[in-house]
Formats: C-alpha cells, sequence, structure tokens
C-alpha cells in the first residue's frame, strides 16, 4: 500500500539513551538530497536533524507518546500515537500521550488544517513505531542471544515462546539505546489483519480531563501576576482609532491600562483598536463598556449584502473576468439541439462564521525581549511568523506552546488573537490573557465568503447531461481577474472564495465552461470547514437535482449515469494538490448510501421525502440521503441522515471517525437552517448565538454512518463528510413541496405548501 | 464587596463588584476553570452550573444572586470523575473539543436528578439549552440513557439525588 509520500523525502530513527535511563526513539525526515550527503560522509549539522515523533521509554515501562499537533476537536491528539502503538505493540492502557510544543526544530507539519493529518502522517507514524519495535527486539535477541526471527511482541513486552522468557519494553529501554536503528524504508509493518489499536475505537485521551473540568483549554491558561485583556476592534473591518475616552477608562476600577493600538490594512495581520487591561477579565470587560471610541472613515463602510447581491446580479449579466475551464461548445449546446432542455437559475449562499464555542483567545508573555504564547491556533508557525513581523522579534524570541481548542474549524488558521496577545504583553510587560468576547469573535471572524453561481444546464432528448455552464460570482481582485491571466500565480480570489477547474461536473460533460467574476471585499473571509466546497456543493449538487428532473430522471441514477460518462481528460490535479477524482470511488458510496437507506423503496408519507448529494473534498467520498418532514406551514424538520463515506483502506479510529462525521453533517444542517452573516455598512450585523442559531439538540436527526473500504490509502475525516448534506436536505424538501431552495438560509425561504 | 457561599461543599468569600457573574467568580477569582465561557447572554450553556441543585447559567447569574447558596460546578460533581453522568461520557466517548462539556455535563446530571429515567423527548427539552459546535449530540443522547443505567457509586454524587447517595 503506497502513501504517495513524496519520493523527495526519507524517513529515518535515531536512538538516544535518555538522561536518567531509558531511550529516546525520534524519527525525522529529511530531503533525500541532503540525506544522501549524510550518508556519503557530509558533515552533520544540527539542522540536519528534524524529528517528526517521538517515543520515550523509561526502564519503569511507561512509554510516552507525543502528540505533534494541534488538537481542536479532531481527534488528532489520540489517533497519531495510537498509530505508533500499534506497530510499537504498546500496551495502549499505559502509554501517555504527552502534546508538543510549537517546535519546527523538532518537529514538521504542527498543523490542523485540511483533513491531511491521516493522509501526511500514517506511513510515517506506522513506520516509527515499527522501527521502534524492530529496535527493542533486536535488544531482546542480543541480551538472550537468541535470533531475531524466534521473538515476539506484544503488550509493551518481547517474548521468546521457545525458552518462555519475556522482557518489558521499559526492562530493554537500557539496552535498546545502544541499537542501530533499521532503515525506515524497508522496516517490516504489520499485516493490516494484525493491528491490535488500529480500527479499534480509542477514546479521547483528554477524555477524563474534560469531564472532570480539569484546566485544559487557551482560555484556562493561568499564571502568577496575570492580567486580562480586551481588546476592541473598529466595527469597519480594519478602520483605525481616531480618538478614544482613554483617560476616562484609566479611572474605572481594576484598570491598568488603557491605549491605542495602531495596527494595519491586512486583515490577516494586527488590526488597529484600544486594549483594555485590568485585574479581571470582567473589570476590562466593564470599563469597555463606558469606552467611546472615534474610528477613522474606511473605504470599506459602504458595502452591504443588498450591494453585493445587486453587483453580482450585473455582473451576471456581463461577459465574465476569468474563463477558468472550456470544454466542448456550450453555445453551440444550448441553442443547437433542437430536442434539448435548458435549465437555468442563481443559487446564492450566505457569508456564515465558525463560531467555536471557544471564544477567541491568547495569553502572552513579554520578559527581557523574549516571548512566551500560549495558542490553540491551528496554523502556530505563520503565527509566530506574524508576531515576529509585527513586534520585530526574532523566531529564537519566541515560545509558543500548544493548548487544546475548543473547536476550529478553520477559525483557528488565522493568528489575529496572537498577534494581538503578544502586542499588548509587549507594551504591559507582566502576563496577560486577552480573551474575545463572543460578539467579538462573530464581528471579527474570516467568514465562509457568500457565492453566487449563475448556471445554466442541458439535457438532451434521451435525458442525457450534455452542457453544463457555471459562472460563479465570487469576491476578490476584479481588475487582476479581469486582466489576463498569470501562469503560476494563483487566481486573485478572496481566501476560501475560489472554485478549482477540476471541480465536479467538470470532466464529466461533454460541453462545459466555468467562468468567474469576482468583487471588492472589506470583509475578513476564510476557511470553514470543507472550505469552498461546503458552498459549491449546494449550488452544483442542487442544479443537478434541477436537470435530474427536468431529464425525467431518478436523481440517484441521474447521478450514476453522470459518473458513468468516460472523463474527457486525466486530472490528477496540480503539483501537492490532492488527487483527482475517481469517478468509481463516488458511484461506490453512491451505490451504498441508495442501500442503506432504502432510496426509491420506501414508502414515505405526504410531507416527508428524500434527497440525495454527493461531494468531493479532501481526498475523501461521500454520498449523503437525507429523509426530511416538512410540515405545510414550512417547518423542516430532518428525521434522518444515512451517510456512505470512502477514506481508503482503514478507519484509524472508528470511535472517533463516527464522532466526526455525525458532527459535520449536524454542522451542515446547523448551517443550512438559519446560520447568515450579513454586512451592514461594512460591518457585520449578527454578534451572538441569538441571531446566528447554532444546531440545539431537539433538531438533531440519527446520522447512520457507513465507510465503503477500498483498497486506497486511508484519508482524513474532519471536513469531507459536511458538503453533500446541505444539498441532499434541499433536494429533500424539493421532493415534499415541489419548491427549489436556491438560497440559503432555509429559515428566510418561503417552504410553505398546500 | 464581600459574598459568601458554597462552592463544591467548602464556604467562601469573595470580595468583588456585587454585579460580576458568578462565572467570572468561578474562573477567575476561585480559580475553577471548568465552567466555561461561551456567549455571556444565556444562549449556549457552556457556563452551566448547579446552584442549590438547580442548573442555572452562572454567565448571567450576579454574584450577589447567589449569596448563601450552594453552588456545585463540574469540579465538585463528583471527587474523581466517578459520577454516572461523567463515567458515561467516557465509556461513549462523548467529546469531541470538549469544551461544552461541563455544561452539557451539568446538565445532564440536573436532569437525572429529577427523572431517573429520562426519554429522548426528557433529554431533548433537558438539554435543548446548551449547545455543542462540534455536533456530539447523538453521543450526548446515549450518554444520558447509558448514565441512567449506571448505579451511583461516588458518595459525593450528591446532586444526583440532592443529598448524600452512597448505593
Amino acid at each position: 500500500m503506497d502513501t504517495k509520500t513524496p519520493v523527495d523525502r526519507r524517513q529515518f530513527l535515531r536512538v538516544s539513551a535518555l538522561a536518567g535511563g531509558g531511550v529516546l526513539l525520534a524519527t525525522y525526515i529529511e530531503p533525500v538530497a541532503n540525506a544522501s550527503a549524510r550518508l556519503a560522509g557530509a558533515p552533520k549539522t544540527a539542522a540536519d536533524f528534524q524529528p517528526n515523533a517521538f517515543i520515550r521509554i523509561t526502564p519503569d515501562g511507561s512509554i510516552t507518546i507525543i502528540a505533534k499537533n494541534p488538537e481542536v476537536g479532531q481527534g488528532v491528539k489520540t489517533m497519531l500515537p495510537m498509530i505508533i502503538a500499534d506497530e510499537l505493540d504498546a500496551d495502549w492502557s499505559k502509554v501517555k500521550v504527552e502534546q508538543a510544543p510549537l517546535d519546527t526544530v523538532k518537529f514538521q507539519r504542527q498543523f490542523a488544517g485540511g483533513s491531511t493529518a491521516t493522509p501526511v502522517n500514517w506511513m510515517p507514524m506506522r513506520k516509527v513505531g515499527a522501527a521502534a519495535r524492530a529496535v527493542l527486539v533486536t535488544a531482546a535477541a542480543q541480551t538472550w542471544n537468541v535470533p531475531e526471527s524466534e521473538l515476539t511482541t506484544s503488550a509493551s513486552t518481547v517474548i521468546h515462546q521457545a525458552s518462555n522468557r519475556k522482557a518489558s519494553y521499559g526492562e530493554l529501554s537500557a539496552k535498546a539505546a545502544t541499537i542501530t536503528p533499521p532503515d525506515m524504508e524497508t522496516v517490516k509493518l504489520k499485516d493490516p489483519k494484525q493491528f491490535t489499536l488500529i480500527g479499534k475505537g480509542m477514546p479521547g485521551v483528554d477524555n477524563h480531563r474534560i469531564v472532570t473540568g480539569k484546566p485544559l483549554f487557551g482560555i484556562d491558561v493561568t499564571m502568577p501576576g496575570m492580567r486580562y485583556a480586551v481588546f476592541e476592534k473598529a466595527p469597519v473591518f480594519a478602520a483605525k482609532v481616531k480618538s478614544a475616552n482613554l483617560d476616562e477608562i484609566k479611572k474605572e476600577p481594576g484598570v491598568k491600562h488603557a491605549f491605542v493600538v495602531d495596527g494595519g490594512q491586512q486583515l490577516q495581520g494586527l488590526l488597529g483598536g484600544v486594549a483594555i487591561v485590568a485585574d479581571t477579565w470582567w473589570a476590562a470587560k466593564s470599563a469597555r463598556a463606558k469606552l467611546k471610541v472615534t474610528w477613522e472613515e474606511h473605504p470599506t463602510s459602504s458595502q452591504s449584502s443588498a450591494s453585493f447581491d445587486a453587483q453580482a446580479a450585473e455582473l451576471s449579466k456581463k461577459t465574465p473576468m476569468r474563463s477558468l475551464r472550456k470544454d466542448g461548445d456550450v453555445d453551440a449546446a444550448f441553442n443547437g439541439n433542437s430536442g434539448a432542455k435548458v435549465v437555468e437559475a442563481r443559487y446564492f449562499y450566505p457569508f456564515i462564521s465558525h463560531a467555536p464555542l471557544e471564544p477567541q483567545n491568547c495569553t502572552a508573555h513579554f520578559k527581557d525581549g523574549k516571548l512566551e504564547i500560549w495558542s490553540q491556533s491551528q496554523l502556530p508557525e505563520p503565527g509566530r511568523a506574524l508576531v515576529m513581523q509585527t513586534l520585530g522579534l526574532k523566531d529564537t524570541d519566541i515560545t509558543i506552546h500548544m493548548v487544546r481548542g475548543g473547536g476550529g474549524f478553520g477559525r483557528r488558521l488565522n493568528n489575529d488573537y496572537m498577534v494581538e496577545a503578544a502586542w499588548i504583553a509587549k507594551e504591559v510587560g507582566v502576563p496577560v490573557k486577552l480573551l474575545w468576547t463572543r460578539e467579538d469573535d462573530m464581528q471579527h471572524d474570516f467568514y465562509r465568503p457568500a457565492g453566487y453561481h449563475y448556471l445554466k444546464g442541458a439535457v438532451d432528448s434521451s435525458g442525457k447531461l450534455v452542457a453544463w455552464r457555471n459562472h460563479f460570482v465570487s469576491f476578490g481582485d476584479p481588475e487582476r481577474m479581469a486582466a489576463p491571466a498569470q501562469p503560476n500565480t494563483p487566481l486573485p480570489f478572496a481566501s476560501s472564495a475560489g472554485i478549482g477547474a477540476t471541480e465536479f461536473p467538470a470532466r464529466f460533460i461533454p460541453n462545459f465552461a466555468l467562468d468567474a467574476s469576482v468583487m471588492a471585499l472589506g470583509v475578513p473571509t476564510g476557511a470553514l470547514r470543507a472550505p469552498g466546497s461546503n458552498g459549491i456543493a449546494f449550488a452544483t449538487q442542487s442544479f443537478i437535482d434541477e436537470l435530474a428532473a427536468a431529464a425525467g430522471k431518478d436523481p440517484l441514477q441521474f447521478r450514476l449515469d453522470i459518473l458513468s460518462n468516460t472523463p474527457i481528460s486525466q486530472d490528477p490535479g496540480p503539483a501537492g494538490a490532492p488527487p483527482g477524482f475517481e469517478a468509481a470511488r463516488m458511484s461506490g458510496v453512491l451505490e451504498l448510501v441508495r442501500d442503506k437507506s432504502g432510496w426509491g423503496k420506501t414508502a414515505l408519507p405526504k410531507g416527508t421525502g428524500m434527497g440525495v448529494a454527493f461531494h468531493f473534498s479532501h481526498r475523501g467520498y461521500f454520498a449523503e440521503v437525507v429523509q426530511a418532514t416538512i410540515a405545510k406551514d414550512g417547518a423542516v424538520k430532518v428525521d434522518k441522515v444515512w451517510v456512505a463515506g470512502d477514506v481508503g483502506s482503514q478507519i484509524i479510529n472508528p470511535l472517533n471517525a463516527e464522532n466526526q462525521v455525525q458532527g459535520a453533517v449536524l454542522d451542515g444542517i446547523g448551517e443550512a437552517l438559519g446560520q447568515e452573516i450579513t454586512i451592514e455598512n461594512g460591518q457585520t450585523t449578527q454578534s451572538n448565538f441569538n441571531a446566528f442559531p447554532l444546531l440545539r439538540l431537539r433538531q438533531v436527526p440519527p446520522v447512520e454512518v457507513h465507510f465503503k473500504i477500498t483498497d486506497n490509502p486511508p484519508t482524513g475525516l474532519g471536513e469531507p463528510a459536511l458538503p453533500p448534506v446541505v444539498p441532499a436536505l434541499c433536494s429533500a424538501i424539493y421532493a415534499v413541496t415541489g419548491k427549489r431552495v436556491r438560497s440559503l438560509p432555509l429559515s428566510k425561504q418561503d417552504l410553505k405548501w398546500a | 464587596m464581600t459574598f459568601t457561599f458554597k462552592v463544591n461543599g467548602k464556604s467562601t468569600s469573595v470580595d468583588v463588584p456585587a454585579d460580576m457573574p458568578l462565572l467570572w467568580v468561578l474562573r477567575d477569582v476561585l480559580d475553577l476553570k471548568g465552567t466555561k465561557y461561551g456567549c455571556g447572554i444565556g444562549q449556549c450553556g457552556a457556563c452551566t452550573v448547579h446552584v442549590k441543585g438547580t442548573p442555572t447559567r452562572s454567565c448571567r447569574t450576579p454574584v450577589q444572586r447567589v449569596q448563601g447558596s450552594e453552588i456545585t460546578t463540574i469540579e465538585g460533581l463528583s471527587a474523581d470523575g466517578t459520577h454516572p453522568v461523567q463515567r458515561a461520557w467516557e465509556a461513549v466517548d462523548v467529546p469531541q473539543c470538549g469544551y461544552c462539556q461541563a455544561g452539557q455535563i451539568m446538565s445532564a446530571a440536573a436532569l437525572l436528578a429529577r427523572n431517573a429515567n429520562p426519554s429522548d423527548a426528557d433529554i431533548d427539552t433537558a438539554m435543548n439549552g446548551n449547545l455543542c459546535r462540534c455536533g456530539t449530540y447523538l453521543r450526548i443522547r446515549e450518554a444520558i440513557h447509558k448514565a441512567a443505567a449506571m448505579p451511583a457509586t461516588d458518595a459525593n454524587a450528591a446532586s444526583r439525588t440532592g443529598k448524600s447517595d452512597k448505593n
């Protein structure tokens, strides 16, 4: 089984004695060129050794595995150590998992994003476990003077059955520290049938601390002498402070500091505002209630959701700024084929907020030119770079501790809260915890961008989909978008506001055109769980449903028919991008969800219907069926969701996998039902959960999860289950009401039916 | 001003502004970090504690209102995490990020204290004010049923029955 590990890098194991006894096993990855030079005798430098994982075994038998990536609820702190422990044959019940700090010398690729932890780490983590086990086996073989082939391992013990001898890994740890590690490229891995942990559900390693309320999260960090900060930023993004009543604020009870932060115009960086630092957070927040700030005028203060709607409508009538893909001749297909049925529709999805339940916060301490930071960032390394640049520090002056995050969903891919805390800490010189209010969090998010899809499609007289055009109106830099394409330059879309030229149904329709136009935007945007896909799937899958209806075909069979078309080109995707879409894998999950849901075979009462959709993202193939009941007054109740997913040959931690998939599906339902961020006068209208409703228990349907195991490398699960549920729900609504949902959220649509 | 009340069985005095919410007294004055801030307006339930056995949103409860009251937080639900709800939460592997779970557990414990064998509908009603952004709701329902079927083994699981329970 190949993991498509880049071939220009190689993994090695280093074994060393621990001070105080025991063995440290560290795996590291380095470019083949470096490795060759080193193996040829070139001098070794400290930078050559960049471990990707650590195992510590001490004589008392305790085994510690370092979890290197940020944990924000995706389960990676349990999953990556499980992979190592399985190949190591460690007794999981006694393994201690320890969170690594950000240390790009000791570790690599410490981030949480893109559902990448599994595809990136699956083989490297297996190899480190296997190589560490091999070292322990060699140590036992040398100790007992027996052939390694006669030794087996189980539960942190090496066993020599023939002589009935056993030695724990702890007992072998001193000897192991003297063993030359095996070649990681050829180290023998387990046959998957021999896995003892992988594939068996393991509860989260922090569960006990969570259910007993131990301080685990960023917001829980506390230090002696620590002060608390609030930071008021302009409602219009990046507007600067003109004046503020700082003298009054400084007299408020408990307030120690109040000052203006100038800030810049980079939305991802430090923005202007007023910081208030007090001896409790409540004192800082109470003082803030009396804060009066006059903000400078800002050029984006006239932007609004209504103005975007109007601009998009105008742009849709004009020649698109850019053609992203063109196959065949869509115009001829729309005009020439007399038997064709042509369908046109505009699809819209709104801005939405991440709203992780733990509001943004960060603790920082600046002392003697050194900065120490505690953060739940999903991208701590770029966070450090941002702090370096903004505060004029060196990376060696900054230490980042990675603390558990109360939800990520992509929000913590940005590091704005980190640079704010760092700036304030430098100003006040004592440890300071910056904590945003929920209102700050919702009004200063990097939103899932809204999007407009102007779609036109045609089915021929036999019901075959023959033409598709999408004029995608999004956000970005209009001037650059309208200019001629530059090779090797990213398209000038706003963050997460783009679309890929291979996005389905590209390649499966002979006449296909994908065009784009963009509007300027002053609102920050960013990746929200399944970025791009979480909106695009709604538009494209819903429109496929419309075309199925035009063709008079069953919506699920219509999809299988499209997937059975021979792709007009092979699209592996650009270098470094996820591999291309394999139609057979998608058909596989579509057939599985058809069978599990009883699609087309279940007699449903009036008012109840089923909808189906699929989507490929983050290397994962997901098809979902939603059954929903729509009351005559338009009230939507989701009765049940069936999910079929293909993420390769192995579900590493089924207990967490099911949780992630159910969570993603419920997330999507919550988004569809009621979530919308609107912009007025350049600022966000909504500020808390009363105006931005998250899904509540009463609205939660059963979510039945099925995985189709296929002979492909295992891939990630944090994101790809989300996108299909939105269009599947909308299709179920159509099945009941005959009304197409072309605009979200559902709470704003008239779904009443007679 | 000085306010006196009991937290997790211990008599406590704090000198804080009268309008300071109990949440911030617990977290930043008494260093009990298990109770979480989510919204500040009683919408999410992450700050749920028991005041005289009643699940209460501590973010909307000024400290002056709990003068003389008995308060239980997640840290005091049991001595070592053996309250049936806590055990069930671990057994079912409810948490994803875990941030809302202290509030969920406090609401669930209060539900079971007054209804030893709740139906799905009872659970939905009692727990509807607790948001879980990760969507662990299906396991929350499952874990409450599981906890209801468990014997209470912890002597400190007072809030389950409202009194000392050694069964």
